[in-house]
């Protein structure tokens, strides 16, 4: 008996129907639940289908955007590349183009992507040498050896070479952008320029960076982005430089001179116009210093800027100048000339007899190093070497070339009373070109310090950078004058007609081991044009020049240097716009007389 | 009387075979998607991994040769399995959950890792990740457990599929493969939301959720260095994510055509985790979209019809399951699309891979089981006919 029926029982017949209402009372209560539940489940699922349709959406739009970006390609697969951030070029004060970039490419390859589409190492180099004739088939199937994933075929590649390979259409063959530096002139202005070369190099994108002189001096700005190509000008002429060159290999061949240099200044600021050093090289193909010829010559040395050399009686003028400043001597003080002069176990004489008396100013003309002894006694160590050093002689120039930082003038520890006066006539301080350009223009200018530059613009110096007085100055340049002008003077070879030529000569004996030879000199000629008023100081140098005249072998500045830097004004003051001076119909014309009087 | 059958065979349908009731129950649409998906990862086979096979020196299409056994497999898989009545396919549910359980505790005494860094495989001949079978087993296993705790006088269900979902995580975690892992805590909370949680410790689950990443995170090296990499702002080209990134770039709209691709040269995973960066760049956004339309499809389109389902078991379980598949899909390309950090997962049917084709087609097979259309099927009808 089950318990229903048992209740059946004990509650008779209604009972049933109560327990059947109960019954359906409870089913109906479960089914409610069951609804509730059951819409409760459907607004859930609602909600989770809801963050679906919402999180797929989402992937659809960065799917978008992903996509739909600006490709960038990864650094393997580059054709383009990142816009490269030209190098400046550089031009002279004229605009002409001194450096340049030439768009170039370079090719690499994936060997590996190559043998993948079918192209083995032997065929590869076959096609790709038939392609770049300059490099060997041999050296391309090493190259393209298996395994390799990444060889680079020819770099710096020509446009056309790079179509040529493109022509191919080698697969696995890539192709990068690549900027050459190139030297439109050539040898002209190499020693300044310096050069340039690779540096960082990536497969698509290579860093171009100074090498020396002014590339390397002024690599962040020729490279700063900002400049965005413009060019970069410096203060070098073009045409200046291209007619000393050429004068100064002119005078190498005739006077037999193992290297010659020269510089040509602005004497109002500094400016560097011309600086030439030969023997000299192609920047657009630096030789190798490995070359047993080049390590020898030294052609990529700048002799202008960074040779340190004893400048002789070039420095003669100094005495005088500091002497004339000091008020110890006017131009026309007679100086005691009896040589020789003796100092210890040492000898100052001079090169021909002079006059056992002398005005300071034919102590200049003649160059007398007795006399000019005699003053820097007068004068003394200190004083001289205060003087040397305001006019810049005793530190390195600053002018903007990477080598001149190496130019630091030699000079004796010990600034000793014997010091003093060899020092007096040149010898004992080696100082570059640069140097005595620098101080040449500060002493005829009027007195005013110039530092050598060459950056165009330099703002002339001021009261401020006083030095010597204008009065000094017009007697300096009175008496560099007379030494080309005069008959007796050392550089009377250095004459132009019409440019009022005035300088100093200088001969300074080669050092070599234990002492100085006497066979092989340096010879300098320092000087300014128009005398009157200098507007550039020139400075010529040619290193064993000799020459064959009058019977016998000449050696002295006189002889060498002077003429060189004679020719060069000639070739170069016309370049320049200096018109020449009308010449006076007559030596003892008033005209004459008046510009002599004027100094 | 009061006996009510939810799944018995329908009387008075008229049709005595069963693949007769079951073309005309089960979800045509869907199983039409799941076609397509299928095609879809055999297209993708040709395309990316063929590189793969010239690089390991096999015969160009042996990936791709396996690839179409292992799909024409999972599709009869599905209608296989879809044939099944709901207590069949819950039995069978719980029985590939054990077997996938002992196998994944066994991993760490016999798997291998492959090399790269998890031990997740057994390699016999062919390589086999359980994990994968093991998530179309839990969603069964833990929705038969919530559905039962419905039943007047039923076992404790939620907290014990609660405690089997922990120990599944652990023995996932220790792996290490915290992708699955999460993936398998997402579908547990989402079965657990549908099946009616109170919504205070549905927030509490993800409180806890949230916390679990953040643990990962301070204490897992290599789950730190992803999400690191996800969060830094440049993309290293030379990274997965990177050569993904260029070559849907490079697709672009409408991609740069069959084969014509090379980012399958360069990505070591493109036959799996990263097959949609070759789908977009050979075939580009739209054909992207049109793929993920077809996932979300599915997954939608079970949950819909589960909404009307009045038999919790087939509610729950098929709510899981169609999460698991889902939100796979969504994390795969989520991932290859920069839209989440690294993670290893496959695409259901599309990437290459024995475990993940068979497994996918388990889930999806017991989804159209427990989707398909019953009578009766919602309370609704039933009361109205009172």
């Amino acid at each position: 008996m089950t318990r229903r029926d048992e209740l059946i029982r004990v509650l008779g017949d209604q009972g049933a129907e109560r327990i059947a209402q109960r019954a359906k009372k409870r089913e109906n209560a479960r089914e409610a639940r069951r609804k509730a539940r059951a819409d409760l489940a459907e607004w859930r699922l609602w909600l989770v289908a809801g963050c679906f349709a919402l999180g797929y959406a989402t992937l659809a739009g960065q799917m978008a955007l992903t996509a739909v970006a600006e490709p960038e390609e990864p650094a393997l697969e580059v054709a383009g590349g990142p816009p490269l951030a030209e190098r400046a070029p550089i031009v002279d004060r004229e605009g002409r183009l001194l450096a340049a970039n030439l768009p170039t490419w370079a090719i690499y390859a994936h060997p590996e992507v190559a043998a993948r589409a079918g192209i083995d190492a032997a065929e590869a180099a076959q096609l790709l040498a038939s392609a770049l004739p300059g490099v060997g088939e041999e050296t391309l199937r090493a190259r393209f050896a298996p395994g390799r994933k990444f060889v680079w075929i020819k770099r710096p590649a020509s446009p056309a070479e790079k179509q040529a390979v493109h022509d191919l259409g080698l697969p696995g063959v890539e192709f990068g952008r690549r900027e050459t530096r190139i030297y439109p002139a050539g040898r002209i202005a190499a020693h300044v320029l310096g050069g340039a070369t690779v540096g960082a190099e990536g497969v698509d994108h290579a860093e171009l960076v100074g090498l020396a002189g002014v590339e390397r001096r002024l690599d962040d700005a020729l490279r700063d982005p900002a400049r965005a190509g413009e060019p970069f000008r410096i203060s070098l002429d073009l045409a200046a430089q291209t007619a000393m060159t050429e004068v100064l290999e002119a005078a190498m061949r005739d006077f037999k001179a193992i290297a010659a240099s020269a510089v040509l200044m602005d004497a109002r600021n500094g400016e560097v116009i011309a600086m030439v050093s030969l023997p000299d090289f192609d920047p657009n193909a630096r030789p190798d210093t490995r070359d047993p010829v080049v390590a020898k010559t030294r052609p990529m040395m700048n002799r202008a800027a960074e040779g340190v050399f004893e400048l002789g009686s070039t420095f003669k003028t100094f005495a005088a100048a500091q002497a004339m400043e000091l008020g110890l001597y006017g131009p026309e003080t007679m100086i005691d000339t009896t040589g020789p002069l003796r100092v210890g176990r040492f000898r100052i004489s001079d090169f021909h007899k002079m006059p056992p008396q002398m005005s300071l100013r034919d102590v200049i003309v003649e160059s007398s190093n007795v006399g000019t002894a005699r003053v820097a006694i007068a004068i003394g160590a200190e004083r001289q070497k205060a003087f040397l050093d305001s006019l810049g002689l005793l530190s390195p120039t600053p002018v903007e070339i990477a080598e001149a930082r190496l130019g630091q003038p030699l000079y004796p520890a010990n600034w000793s009373q014997l010091s003093t006066m060899t020092i007096s006539y040149g010898h004992g301080l080696a100082a570059t070109q640069l140097h005595l350009a620098a101080a040449y223009a500060t002493l005829l200018n009027g007195g005013l310090k110039v530092k050598p530059t060459l950056i165009p613009g330099a703002p002339a110096p001021t009261e401020a950078d006083r030095v010597i007085s204008a009065q000094t100055s017009r007697h300096l340049r009175e008496m560099l004058r007379a030494v080309v002008a005069e008959e007796k003077g050392t550089a009377n070879l250095a004459e132009v007609p019409g440019y009022e030529v005035g300088g100093k000569t200088g001969t300074a004996e080669k050092p070599s081991a234990g002492g100085y030879d006497g066979g092989r000199n340096i010879t300098t000629f320092a000087g300014a044009f128009p005398m009157s008023d200098p507007r550039y100081v020139i400075v010529v140098t040619l290193d064993e020049a000799s020459t064959f005249k009058y019977g016998r072998t000449w050696r002295t500045a006189g002889w060498t240097a002077a003429p060189t830097a004679g020719l060069a004004v000639r070739r170069i003051a016309p370049v320049l716009g200096i018109r020449p001076a009308p010449a006076p119909l007559d030596p003892a014309d008033a005209a004459g007389a008046a510009a002599r009087a004027r100094f | 009387m009061t006996d009510i059958s939810y799944h018995a065979a329908p009387a008075g349908y008229g049709d005595p075979s069963i693949l007769g009731r079951w073309w005309r129950t089960v979800d045509k649409l869907s199983l039409g998607a799941l076609a397509l998906l299928i095609l879809v990862g055999l297209l993708m086979s040709f395309a990316a991994s063929v590189p793969l096979a010239e690089k390991r020196g096999l015969p160009p299409f042996y990936f791709v040769t396996r690839h179409v056994v292992f799909a024409v497999v999972a599709y009869a898989v599905i209608v296989a399995i879809s044939v099944m009545p709901p207590d069949q396919a819950r039995r069978n549910g719980v029985r590939l959950f054990l077997f996938a359980f002992v196998a994944v505790l066994f991993l760490p005494a016999f798997g291998t890792d492959f090399g790269k860094g998890a031990v997740r495989w057994y390699s016999f001949g062919i390589s086999v990740q359980p994990s994968e079978f093991l998530k179309p087993g839990l969603a069964v296993l833990t929705g038969w457990m919530m559905a039962a705790a419905l039943r007047p006088g039923g076992p404790p269900g939620v907290a014990m599929s609660f405690l089997v979902t922990l120990a599944v995580v652990a023995s996932l975690a220790i792996q290490p493969d915290f992708g699955q892992a999460l993936l398998v805590v997402a579908a547990w909370g989402a079965m657990f939301f549908a099946w009616g949680a109170p919504i205070l410790l549905i927030v509490g689950f993800v409180g806890l959720g949230v916390g679990l990443v953040w643990f990962a995170y301070t204490n897992f090296e290599y789950v730190a260095s992803r999400i690191d990499d996800f969060l830094a702002p440049e993309i290293d080209p030379t990274s997965q994510i990177g050569y993904a990134t260029t070559a849907i770039q490079k697709g672009g709209l409408f991609g740069v055509g069959a084969g014509e691709g090379s980012v399958k040269w360069s990505l070591p995973d493109a036959h799996t985790d990263f097959v949609m960066a070759v789908a977009a760049e050979e075939y580009g956004l739209l054909f992207c979209v049109a793929v993920i339309g077809l996932y979300l499809f599915v997954t939608l389109r079970a949950l819909t019809r589960l909404m009307r389902e009045r038999d919790a078991f087939a509610r729950v379980a098929g709510a899981g399951l169609a999460v698991l598949f889902g939100v796979q899909a969504f994390i795969n390309i989520g991932v290859t699309f920069t839209l989440l950090p690294a993670k290893g997962m496959t695409l259901p049917f599309i990437s290459y891979g024995g475990s993940s084709m068979l497994a996918s087609g388990i889930a999806m097979g017991l989804l159209l089981s427990l989707t398909r259309r019953r009578p009766q099927d919602h309370v609704t009808d039933r009361l109205g006919r009172r």
